[in-house]
């Protein structure tokens, strides 16, 4: 994975002590709270309901043990135990005091972490397909790409006040699992007719209030262009982008009232004075980031297949969780491992400081000391040897945290909401939890297959509920939570955004409304090889609503 | 009827204006604005508090008394006053002294 060089380490250290200083200045009185605010946004400190809120870069997902470790050491130094992984493949504090923070960021500065640009207008952590480097499907590590935009968004100081936030997402495989078109720009890496390395680039996608899938501008972009590309398009988003109206101010919005052939030609336009200028990579630079993420030494455990055969005859919950956590690796001796932070019943995403460490120690025994954070709200180990899958389950069900759900229905993604969150309307967490619990059943949920429930508590669906199979966003009405479900929404290759398939839910109510979802899929599907979402497709909204509303559906 | 609630500076804690003239980490004692003359007390005070770099997030908040316990009227100001409803074991809702349910 990528090290810090010299004026990395610099580059963070003085911020840690610019922000301590401003964070002295602060308490001091000498600063004000307007002035503070956007210094604090740049640094990753929001105020919450019940206290600030910390939210912490992980790029691209990718940490080792000694980074885990230390994220483990903050959440009990600083915080009350845990820390919340989110979709945006971070890491967040929910209680740490404003005079702590200080210290917090020089720890994270010692293992090369930062929470610089996890807030404010500018270009926000960028993710990347949380099976990377293992996936036996990629043409290529979409992270030293990653790295290349993080080096190049870092403190910009062009784009470091855009209209909006920014969020890019890579993927280098035809599976999308980082959710491309639902971003500002997504990258699709891929490989042309000659064998060179290139992207597509999808632009305009978002959730929030107004969803919409990203327009491909570009089938082919070469490798090299991928600053002078991106460049053309932030400086057409950092004119033309709307500072009017902050509902209106993402680029998607800019893309769609432009037109995108409109847009692509203005790109093209800009991108003409730029493509042979300094921002065009040298083959030399992209291959020296490159060669920070070269894999592990895979050494051969040709005996993986005998010691997992065996194991599994041996333990019926462990032959569940190899079926439904642990995925192919490229090379056949080992296999990538989804670490389910959805236990039945808990909070979705968060993890405790024993876990952390506990995760930790795994990572660096069994995984290459390598970890990735999911934009799932679940942790992965990308290279486990397969001989040694039975060792690393033992050692996650010591530490509960070897549930065997990973796409299923109880791996539900949820935002904090209202429990935690001062833009919420609605709690998702609850939600979250009374769904999980009444689909404990392992077998109902195999039975059931692949599902991807999303919960936001408002319409920024930081939940990504608009790309949920079933989605459902909590609302405030009339000083009551209720609860809408949308339906048929995807966030891989074939992107869909839900549709809302009727009036809305309270919260005694909305755990029986998805129960009726399921059924009818289960009552309608063709057989059990139709997923859920195939199903719906097929279908279409009418057996659902008439399931959920009855005759109050036909009157409709 | 109304009190003053925000959060501290210092730390971030859910703070509410107290019948006892201070700012308490609890709701309970708070002092309750029955009408307009004294809702702009409990302003001035808030705004004195923001002011004076000790509090941030000033707001006046709706509550009801309830069997002699004041309770916000919002569901969010409910949870802010108790803690996350998933974990009882954190916020105000985990000390001796309780706090309204959420």
């Amino acid at each position: 994975m990528y090290r810090y060089d010299e004026f990395d380490h610099d580059f963070v250290n003085a911020r840690v002590a610019e922000f301590s200083d401003q964070v002295e200045r602060r308490l001091a009185g000498e600063i004000t709270e307007d002035q503070f605010r956007p210094l604090r946004l740049m640094n990753g400190v929001y105020l919450q309901l019940h206290a600030y809120m910390l939210r912490v870069a992980i790029p691209y997902g990718t940490l080792n043990s000694k980074q885990l470790r230390m994220l483990g050491h903050i959440a009990r130094k600083y915080d009350k135990g845990y820390g919340h992984f989110t979709t945006r493949q971070n890491i967040q504090y929910n209680w740490p005091a404003l005079s702590d923070i200080p210290a917090v960021l020089a720890d994270l500065a010692s293992v090369e972490m930062h929470a610089i640009q996890t807030s404010g207008n500018c270009i926000r952590n960028v993710t990347a397909d949380h099976f990377a480097g293992a996936a036996a499907d990629e043409v290529a590590d979409p992270r030293p790409y990653a790295e290349i935009l993080r080096q190049w968004s870092s403190v910009h100081p062009e784009f470091s006040y855009l209209p909006r936030k920014f969020k890019i997402a890579v993927t280098g495989a035809e599976r999308d699992r980082a959710a491309i078109q639902v971003h500002d720009i997504g990258l699709h890496l891929k490989k042309n007719a000659t064998g060179e390395l290139g992207f597509a680039v999808y632009v305009g996608g978002g959730q929030g209030r107004t969803p919409m899938i990203a327009k491909k501008i570009n089938d082919f972009l070469p490798e090299e262009h991928l600053l002078s590309y991106t460049t053309a398009i932030m400086r057409v988003y950092n004119l033309h982008g709307r500072r009017d109206n902050k509902y209106k101010a993402r680029i998607k919005i800019l893309v769609h009232e432009t037109g995108t052939e409109e847009f692509a030609r203005q790109v093209e336009a800009e991108w003409a004075e730029l493509k042979n200028s300094e921002l065009k990579l040298p083959e030399a630079d992209i291959r020296a980031i490159e060669a920070y993420f070269a894999p592990p030494a895979l050494v051969a455990r040709p005996e993986g297949d005998e010691a997992v055969r065996l194991a599994r005859l041996d333990s019926k919950s462990f032959a569940e969780w190899l079926d439904q956590n642990v995925v192919t690796h490229r090379n056949p001796d080992y296999a990538a491992v989804t670490i389910s932070l959805k236990g039945i019943g808990e909070a979705p995403g968060d993890a405790s400081d024993s876990q952390m460490e506990a995760v930790a120690d795994i990572t660096e025994k069994y995984a290459f000391d390598e970890l990735r954070v999911t934009h799932e709200q679940n942790l992965v180990l990308p290279h486990v040897a397969r001989a040694d899958l039975k060792a690393v389950y033992d050692a996650l069900v010591e530490i509960e945290l070897a549930t065997a759900n990973s796409g299923l229905i109880s791996d539900i993604i949820a935002c904090p909401g209202l429990d935690y969150c001062a833009l919420a309307n609605a709690r998702s967490i609850s939600v979250a939890q009374n769904i999980s619990n009444r689909f404990a059943s392992l077998e109902r949920q195999r039975d059931i297959g692949e599902l991807k429930l999303k919960i936001s508590g408002c319409i920024n669906a930081c939940g990504h509920h608009h790309v949920g199979h079933i989605g459902i966003l909590g609302v405030e009405k009339k000083g009551a939570e209720l609860y809408q479900v949308t339906l048929g929404g995807s966030g891989d290759e074939n992107t869909s955004v839900g549709e809302i398939i009727g009036r809305g839910f309270g919260p005694d109510e909305i755990t029986d409304a998805i129960e009726t979802v399921v059924e009818t899929y289960l009552r309608f599907r063709t057989d059990k090889s139709e997923k859920f979402l195939d199903a719906y497709r097929r279908l279409g909204a009418a057996p659902f609503k008439e399931a959920l509303y009855g005759n109050e559906a036909k009157a409709a | 009827m109304k009190v003053l609630t925000a959060n501290r500076l210092i730390d971030g804690e859910a703070i509410w204006y107290s019948a006892g003239q201070a700012w308490s980490e609890t709701i309970v004692g708070a002092e309750i604005a029955a009408d307009k003359a004294a809702e702009e007390k409990l302003e001035a005070i808030g705004k004195a508090a923001f002011a004076g770099n000790f509090a941030l997030d000033i707001e006046l908040i709706d509550v009801q008394l309830v069997d002699g316990a004041i309770i916000p009227v919002r569901l969010r100001e409910r949870i802010r006053a108790a803690g996350p409803t998933n974990r009882t074991d954190l916020g105000k809702q985990a000390r001796s002294t309780t706090a309204a349910i959420a």
